[in-house]
C-alpha cells in the first residue's frame, strides 16, 4: 500500500533572487518566515481580536488595533473603524456595511492578497486584478419565516479578472492556489467553533 | 545474543534490506512479530491488488517474471512473492518474534524482542508506513448507532449493516472500497478532501510507466522543494484492476457515487463537509494536467511521439453544485463510516529520542537524525519519489547498506 505519491510537479520555478517580477510582495520574507516559524512554533500561534460597540439601533462600530502574534503583542500602525450597519430597505440607518457583506470583504481580500503572493512566488508580474464577489441568500432565514432555510449564504461566487504576464491556465493554478492558502476561504467553507459568552 | 545488524519487519523493504546486507557479509536477522509479508497477511482487505504494474514490483536481485508484466498483483500473490523472495534471499527471519523496546547503549543497541535480549551494532526499522489507521479526532463525535471500520479492519462489503456508507477519505484506499462497497448495494457518500487525480493509463502506457520513464520517481528527497509536503501527499487515486480501469471521481460519479467536501466537523450527531469541494477538484485537475504537459513535453523530447496515441487531455472533475454540506449521521440513512484517511507508522516500540514535535523520525534519507547505526526504510519519499513504493526499496535499501557498512568500518 502506498501512503504517499510522487505526482507533486512544481508549477513556474521560484526564483526569488535576481527577479524582475515586482508585484510589491516580500516572498523572501514569507519564506523566511516560514522557516523560522516552523523551528519556533508557538510564535506561530495568532490571536486576531476586533472590539464593538454598539451605537443605536443596529448601527455598531468596531475597531481593531492589536493582535497578539511573533510570540508578543502588535499593533496595527493605526486604530481601524467600521461602522456596522444594515441598510435603509430593512427600516435601518444604513451608517455602513452590513455584517455579511465585511464577510465578503475579508473573503476576497484574502483571496486577492493569496493570488499577489502565489503570483510573485510563480513569477508571474501582475498589472492589474480586481474582482467582484457576491453572496446569495434568502432573508426569510434569518427573519426566522422558514425554518428550512439557513441564515447564511447560499453560495459565494468570485470573479476574478487578472491582466498579467500568464497563460489562463497559469491564471487558473493562480487562483486555485489563493484558494487553497486563505484563512478566510477555509473560515467559509469549512465549520468553526465559535463561543459567545456574558462577561 | 549478539548479531552486527537488526532489521525489523519482513516485508518488501526489510527483505531488500537483509539482501544487501548479506552482499555485504553482515551478519544480521531479521525480526518478524509474525510471518513475512505479515502486514499483506493480516492487515489488507482480500481484493486489494498493488497500485504499481507487475513489471514495476522488483526487488534486489529479482524482477518480475510471471506472464502478466501489465497486471496488478492481488495481495495474496505479493504474500506469495515475497515469501518466496525470502526464501531466494535467504533472509534469517525469526518469525513470530514482537519487538517490544528498542534502546541505545553507549555502544550500539539493546533489542528486547519476545523474552529475548539481543544487542546489534546497527538497526534498521522496516515495519512499514501504513501500521496503523491515522483517524481524525471528530471520530469521536460519531453517534455510536454507527458502525465505524477503518482499512486494517475492513475485509468485504459482507462485514457492514445494510443501508448507507459514508467513506471519508478519496485517496486509493477511499476511492478503492467506495466502489466495492457501492456495488454491493450500499449507497455510498465520498468526503474528498485533497487528492491527486492520474488517469490509469495515458497515451497507451501504464501512469507508472510515465512517472518513472519522465525521471519523477527518481526525483531525490533532496532536491525535493517541500519535502514535508512531498512526504505527506495522499496516494494516487488509482486502482490495480484486470481491466485497468481508471478510477477517478468522475468514474465514482458515474457508478452513482455522491461526494461531499471534506469532513471538517461532527456536530450534534450531522456531519458538516467543507464547501471547498470544487477548487479541491480543480486544484487535482490542474496538477494532473502539469503532470500530462511533463509527459508529453519528455515523449516530444525523446522522440517517442509517432509511437505512441496522440496526446489528449481527461474532462475535468464534474461537481454537483447541489452537493450536500450536512448529513445527519442520527436518521439511519448512514449505518457506516469508513475511515480511509490514511495510515501512520508505529514505532511507539522505539524507546530512543529521535522524533520531532509531531512525532515524525527525524532522519536524512532513511538515516536517522543523531542516533548513529540507526535507519528507516520503506518510508513515503524516503531517499526518492520512488520509495513511497515496493520498488523504491531496491536502491534505498542499497544506499542505507553502504551507509550501514561504512558506519561499522568506521568504529571498528
Amino acid at each position: 500500500m502506498n501512503v504517499s505519491d510522487p505526482i507533486e510537479t512544481k508549477e513556474t520555478p521560484m526564483t526569488i533572487t535576481d527577479n524582475p517580477v515586482d508585484n510589491g510582495v516580500n516572498v523572501q520574507a514569507l519564506l523566511g518566515a516560514r522557516e523560522a516559524l516552523s523551528a519556533a512554533p508557538e510564535a506561530a500561534e495568532f490571536t486576531w481580536r476586533a472590539n464593538c460597540t454598539w451605537r443605536n439601533g443596529t448601527h455598531s462600530r468596531s475597531t481593531v488595533a492589536d493582535f497578539t502574534g511573533l510570540g508578543t503583542e502588535q499593533r496595527h500602525r493605526t486604530t481601524y473603524e467600521f461602522d456596522v450597519d444594515h441598510p435603509e430597505c430593512f427600516a435601518s440607518e444604513d451608517n455602513g456595511a452590513t455584517p455579511v457583506e465585511f464577510v465578503l470583504v475579508g473573503l476576497v481580500g484574502c483571496l486577492t492578497a493569496g493570488v499577489a503572493s502565489v503570483a510573485q512566488l510563480r513569477g508571474i508580474q501582475l498589472r492589474s486584478v480586481t474582482a467582484a464577489i457576491e453572496g446569495q441568500m434568502n432573508v426569510l432565514g434569518i427573519l426566522g419565516a422558514d425554518p428550512d432555510i439557513r441564515n447564511g449564504f447560499d453560495a459565494v461566487t468570485v470573479r476574478f479578472a487578472i491582466d498579467a504576464d500568464a497563460s489562463r491556465e497559469d491564471l487558473q493554478a493562480l487562483i486555485a492556489q489563493s484558494q487553497k492558502r486563505s484563512a478566510v476561504f477555509d473560515i467559509v467553507t469549512n465549520p468553526t467553533k465559535v463561543l459567545v459568552e456574558l462577561a | 545474543m549478539q548479531t552486527t545488524a537488526v532489521v525489523i519487519g519482513a516485508g518488501h523493504a526489510g527483505l531488500a534490506m537483509s539482501r544487501r546486507l548479506t552482499e555485504r557479509s553482515i551478519d544480521h536477522v531479521v525480526l518478524e512479530r509474525g510471518e513475512v509479508a505479515n502486514s499483506w497477511r493480516t492487515q489488507r482487505w482480500p481484493s486489494l491488488r498493488l497500485l504499481t504494474p507487475n513489471w514495476q514490483t522488483r526487488l534486489p536481485g529479482h524482477d518480475y517474471a510471471g506472464d502478466d508484466p501489465d497486471g496488478y498483483m492481488p495481495v495474496a500473490e505479493v504474500v506469495a512473492t515475497l515469501t518466496r523472495y525470502a526464501r531466494l534471499v535467504c533472509a534469517p527471519v525469526r518469525t513470530a518474534t514482537t519487538v517490544h523496546a528498542v534502546r541505545a547503549l553507549s555502544r550500539g543497541f539493546e533489542i528486547q524482542a519476545n523474552d529475548d535480549l539481543l544487542h546489534a551494532r546497527a538497526v534498521v526499522l522496516a515495519t512499514g508506513a501504513c501500521s496503523q489507521p491515522a483517524i481524525p479526532g471528530i471520530a469521536d463525535a460519531v453517534p455510536e448507532s454507527i458502525t465505524m471500520l477503518t482499512p486494517l479492519t475492513y475485509r468485504d462489503p459482507g462485514q457492514l449493516p445494510e443501508g448507507g456508507v459514508l467513506v471519508v477519505g478519496a485517496s486509493a484506499t477511499g476511492i478503492q472500497l467506495a466502489g466495492e462497497i457501492h456495488r454491493s448495494g450500499r449507497p455510498v457518500t465520498l468526503a474528498v478532501g485533497e487528492h491527486v487525480r492520474l488517469p490509469r493509463t495515458y497515451r497507451g502506457r501504464d501512469i507508472f510507466w510515465w512517472l518513472e520513464a519522465t525521471g519523477l520517481l527518481a526525483e531525490r528527497y533532496d532536491q525535493i522543494d517541500d519535502l514535508t509536503r512531498a512526504r505527506h501527499l495522499p496516494s494516487p487515486q488509482l486502482t490495480g484492476t484486470p481491466e485497468a480501469i481508471t478510477t477517478d471521481l468522475n468514474a465514482l460519479t458515474a457508478q452513482g457515487i455522491r461526494m461531499v467536501g471534506r469532513l471538517g466537523r461532527v456536530a450534534d450527531g450531522v456531519a458538516q463537509f467543507s464547501g471547498s469541494l470544487a477548487n479541491t477538484c480543480a486544484l487535482a485537475d490542474l496538477k494532473m494536467n502539469r503532470f500530462l504537459n511533463r509527459a508529453d513535453e519528455w515523449a516530444t523530447a525523446s522522440g517517442l511521439d509517432d509511437e505512441l496515441p496522440p496526446p489528449h487531455r481527461f474532462a475535468p472533475t464534474h461537481v454537483d453544485p447541489r452537493a450536500p454540506l450536512e448529513l445527519d449521521l442520527t436518521t439511519g440513512e448512514i449505518t457506516t463510516v469508513l475511515w480511509a484517511t490514511g495510515f501512520r507508522p508505529d514505532h511507539s516500540w522505539l524507546d530512543i529520542p529521535v522524533r520531532d514535535r509531531t512525532g515524525h523520525l527525524r532522519h536524512d534519507g532513511g538515516v536517522v537524525t543523531r542516533a548513529p547505526g540507526l535507519y528507516v526504510l520503506g518510508m513515503p519519499v524516503l531517499r526518492t519519489r520512488a520509495s513511497t513504493y515496493i520498488h523504491g526499496a531496491g536502491t534505498d535499501s542499497e544506499a542505507l547498506a553502504d551507509h550501514l557498512h561504512s558506519f561499522l568500518s568506521r568504529r571498528r
